[in-house]
């Protein structure tokens, strides 16, 4: 049992846990508020209108689809591109291996407009015409950190006196890799890949830049805050965003607690 | 097991066993060639796009090499907007630190178990759910008729927050147009990435050292200023490289809060887009990876990176 905590510690903290918490309250609250104008507060009235008025929405309903199909994408090029260099990361020492590793969490590290605006220079160098891909290729970039991450992190706890064994025991490289890795990389993977689907859904700097026309959810929100209009829609929307990242994060928080208690 | 069906397989993988550079040259060919070349190629293709200029007449790219968009980038606005955002970006981190601190202090020495699984978990879920909207969720806040003003009127304590927003240099039309408003945002957007490290440099803080001092009779402000601050360094510049970074780069943040005077990112993003002026862009996203460059070989002496 920890000793108590100071009094004041403990005040300190808490506001700071509400500094982080509240704000988003609103962000439901204003979801049901009948004021179509204006952010007044308190709301004069409450109403589930604009749920429906979201729903019939083309552009939002579009906006949707695109933003889940690119952080697919996205998501499963990046858990192979991150797997396979957090694999020869950790078991191979090669010329240039440190670059690599720089490389791979640069795109996080740095500000997400120098990924953006460096992308963007190339697409104009290349003169790649602005597509899906192009949003795939932005998104994957900086999703791979993540996927390299989880995955090594569970590597370095894993030990390499299986792999041998496995050989030992007369297993191919691929049996090894079938019944002694994956087993036991899997959950790694799955967690790796809920947070890259998460950050590649919720991305909007990264997106700007590799985007032609296209639009996705968080770009319908920014064009709708810069000039505003159908302000209830927005409140809607931003709600449908908070539920669709939290799913995966939840989820990957479970898992990993789960097997980190095995 | 039908081993059988996997021979081919199996005599491919012995084949890759032995020959160890070419297993090597196939497991790096799709990393490699994606980051190397396309996120490098990216960045180089950055640089390069910076010696190009506009043609004024006809607003296209012109592609021979000059000096003349570099010359645009050290006029004395464009210094103010750089001088601008970096301090925009120490003051996010200074008081993320303040912030971040008895949050980190009380996770990691007070609490065990369920307690302090649920507690990093209320740090980390803002961290990770959704950018856009919790920035959105505070123009909601500052809005000149929203929750903040409202607050302040019950409280009778409308007057106070005029003469705040009368206060040059911080103030404004309304706290979601000031920078006050942009630094609340910008801090609370950030916090969670100082906390994370900050948190486990205090973990692994010896508990012995802390009572030895205190039985050795230093006040609890010496005791942080000679022993726990040292210790956390580490941790406290690991967390800063995400709260300066993301600060120095960002512009949905200026554009959405605040009365958009220019931030480094708002200026790359306008240039590249209203603009169109993509070398002038470049040459201005030159600009935070410098300074970024810096930050992290500093951040790198005070052991930031084992921190992370």
């Amino acid at each position: 049992m920890k000793a108590r905590a100071p009094r004041s510690l403990t005040v300190l903290a808490t506001a700071g846990l509400m500094y982080l918490h509240i704000p988003i309250l609103f962000v439901f609250l204003y979801a049901f508020t009948t004021e179509d104008a204006a952010f007044t507060f308190p709301p004069p009235g409450l109403t589930m209108r604009w749920f429906g008025v979201a729903a019939q929405n083309e552009d939002i309903r579009q906006a949707l689809g695109l933003s889940l199909m690119v952080a697919a994408v996205a998501t499963t090029t990046a858990l192979i591109l991150g797997t396979l260099a957090a694999g020869v990361v950790w078991r191979t020492k090669f010329f240039g291996r440190d670059t690599l590793s720089l490389f791979i969490v640069l795109p996080i590290a740095l500000p997400g407009i120098i990924t953006g605006i460096a992308l963007r220079s190339a697409i104009s160098i290349t003169g790649v015409s602005f597509s899906f891909w192009t949003l795939v290729i932005g998104h994957a970039t900086f999703c791979v950190a993540v996927a390299y991450n989880n995955v090594i992190a569970r590597m370095r706890r894993l030990n390499p006196n299986l792999l041998e064994a496995s050989a030992d025991l007369g297993a191919s490289g691929w049996q090894t890799f079938r019944y002694v890795l994956m087993p036991q990389l899997g959950s790694a993977i799955i967690t790796g890949g809920m947070l890259a689907f998460a950050l590649s859904f919720d991305e909007i700097i990264v997106t700007t830049f590799t985007a032609g026309n296209q639009q996705t959810l968080p770009i319908w929100i920014f064009s709708s805050l810069v000039r505003p209009r159908n302000r209830p829609v927005t409140n809607v929307v931003a709600l449908l965003v908070i539920a669709i990242t939290f799913v995966p994060i939840i989820l990957s928080q479970r898992f990993a607690a789960r097997t980190e208690n095995q | 097991m039908p081993f059988r069906e996997f021979s081919l397989i199996r005599r491919l993988s012995t084949y890759l066993y032995t020959r160890r550079r070419l297993r090597l040259a196939l497991l790096l060919a799709l990393p490699v060639g994606w980051l190397v070349v396309v996120y490098g190629g990216s960045l180089g293709s950055l640089l390069l796009n910076s010696f190009f200029q506009i043609d004024s007449f006809s607003g296209t790219i012109d592609r021979s090499p000059t000096l003349e968009t570099w010359r645009q980038v050290f006029t004395d606005a464009n210094m103010a907007v750089a001088g601008r955002t970096i301090g925009m970006a120490t003051a996010v981190t200074i008081a993320s630190i303040l912030i971040g601190f008895p949050l980190a202090y009380r996770i990691a020495r007070f609490t065990s178990g369920k307690a302090k699984t649920a507690l990093v978990l209320a740090v980390l879920i803002p961290l990770w759910s959704s950018y856009l909207v919790r920035v959105y969720a505070w123009k909601l806040l500052l809005a000149s008729e929203g929750v903040a003003a409202w607050f302040f009127n019950v409280l009778g304590a409308s007057s106070v927050l005029n003469w705040i927003l009368g206060l040059p240099l911080i103030g404004g039309p309304s706290l979601s147009t000031s920078s006050l408003g942009q630094f609340l945002v910008f801090t609370y957007i950030w916090l969670p990435y100082m906390v994370l490290p900050m948190q486990a440099a205090v973990e692994r803080l010896p508990e012995s050292l802390l009572e030895a001092s205190a039985d050795l009779g230093a006040s609890p402000a010496t005791t942080f200023r000679r022993i726990t601050w040292p210790l956390i360094l580490p941790g406290v510049a690991a967390g800063s490289i995400f709260t300066f970074s993301l600060t120095l780069g960002d512009y949905i943040i200026p554009t959405i809060i605040g009365n958009s005077s220019p931030f480094i990112g708002l200026a790359i993003y306008s240039q590249q887009g209203v603009a169109g002026n993509l070398p002038l862009a470049a040459a201005l996203a030159i600009i935070p990876v410098v300074v970024m460059g810096l930050y992290l070989t500093g951040a790198r002496k005070l052991g930031a990176f084992e921190a992370l």
